[in-house]
């Protein structure tokens, strides 16, 4: 167990554990968009900094990625960190306008929307924080996704922007993204994403579509299971 | 006569060079380039296939870099330097004699495909600027009459094979 000190706190937490976990443990709240429990961190929104002082230093970090430490001194509300919170909020709006996830997080923390950032307006609400295309990697194992070209180009999508071959169709991007970019549009029997559209599969007992054909096959040839098997949906089994 | 070798089996050849490690992903793209002149979407493709490496890391790779291209380049890719040295000492008319006289902007490619013209940021001659990279060939204290001349003699060169 590490001691440490969070606004004034003492708080103890498990070693090896990130200050995120420690200071939300401590029943303090951090806004965060990109850190999920089913994805690897990667400190992309960098919503969660909070300033820690050790020794006679203080520095700025994202508190997602950094590993707790004894004796640690973290603050999660100086005027500071505030600072470049308001500042990384003030630009993730100008970049997507239109998110309501953003508007809502912006509102709560008392900032609004300046005039002096010039408004994209073709990025959708996109903030590239990478959840998606890790969760499609490490989770489902497909690597359907990325992140194309850089700087202001940059953008999330299949590879030449054609409906991927690689794509089962499972929606676990669209699940994990914090600002509800992906598109996922359902009609019953069928569902597209990333331009494709998959057969949904009913299930044999209650006659309900609960999962595409294609993912279905993925598990089938991953876990051994039988495609039979896994026909009956999750209600059924 | 030789047969010209297919697309897919000159990268697996390529591939098999550098074995299916994924940090190889850049040392395959780069021979790539270098063989086709550009990265073609079957190479690509047969790439990711042959080093078991998912398509999106390829392509991630491929578009990330401003050394690859995924669209065919001319024979001759003309690269402008518009590092700050160059820049002030006029990179910038030098670009317009290049786009009027060629009919290409920056990233395009002469209908004979000939020329491509490109912009990059700094080749670190910056004594010698404005710098124009041709292929390997590097021109220093370029003038609008060099631009002339150096357009002149690659079609002269050209023309003559």
């Amino acid at each position: 167990m590490v001691n440490m000190i969070i606004d004034g706190k003492n708080v103890t937490a498990r070693k090896d554990t990130m200050l995120l976990e420690a200071i939300r443990g401590a029943g303090i709240s951090v806004p965060t968009l990109c850190a999920h429990e089913s994805v690897s961190r990667s400190g992309a929104c960098r919503l969660c900094v909070v300033e820690i002082k050790k020794g006679n230093r203080t520095r700025i970090v994202t508190s997602c990625l950094y590993g707790v430490e004894e004796g640690l001194i973290v603050n999660t509300k100086s005027e500071r960190v505030l600072n470049v919170r308001r500042l990384v909020m003030e630009l993730l709006l100008a970049r997507c306008p239109e998110s309501d996830v953003l508007q809502k997080m912006a509102e709560d923390m008392g900032i609004e929307a300046q005039t002096r950032y010039a408004v994209d307006t073709d990025k959708g609400k996109c903030i590239l924080c990478r959840s998606c295309v890790r969760v499609c990697e490490e989770v489902v194992g497909v690597s359907a996704i990325g992140l194309f070209s850089r700087g202001s180009y940059k953008e999330v999508g299949t590879p030449y922007h054609e409906p991927s071959d690689a794509c089962i169709g499972c929606g676990a991007c669209v699940y994990v993204c914090p600002t509800g970019h992906i598109e996922m549009t359902s009609t019953g029997e069928t569902r597209k994403i990333w331009g494709r559209t998959f057969k949904m599969q009913a299930c044999t007992k209650c006659g309900k579509y609960f999962a595409p054909v294609d993912q279905l096959k993925f598990i089938s040839k991953k876990t051994g299971t039988s495609i039979d098997e896994l026909a009956v949906c999750t209600e059924c089994r | 006569m030789t047969k010209p070798i297919s697309i897919a089996a000159k990268t697996r050849q390529i591939v098999k060079k550098h074995g299916n490690a994924k940090g190889a992903v850049i040392a395959v793209l780069q021979d790539l380039q270098e063989a086709f002149n550009y990265l073609p979407k079957e190479a690509l493709k047969t790439a990711a296939k042959a080093m078991d490496v998912p398509m999106s890391r390829i392509y991630e790779a491929a578009t990330f870099y401003t050394a690859f291209s995924l669209e065919p380049r001319g024979k001759h890719v003309v690269k402008i330097c518009k590092g700050t040295a160059c820049h002030v000492r006029g990179a910038a008319i030098l670009q317009d004699r290049f786009e009027t006289t060629l009919g290409i902007k920056p990233g395009g490619t002469t209908k004979d495909g000939l020329f491509s013209l490109e912009t990059v940021n700094c080749v670190g001659a910056c004594a010698l600027g404005p710098v124009v990279v041709i292929n390997t060939e590097y021109h220093g204290q370029v003038t609008i009459s060099k631009v002339d001349k150096i357009i002149k003699k690659i079609n002269k060169e050209e023309g003559a094979q």
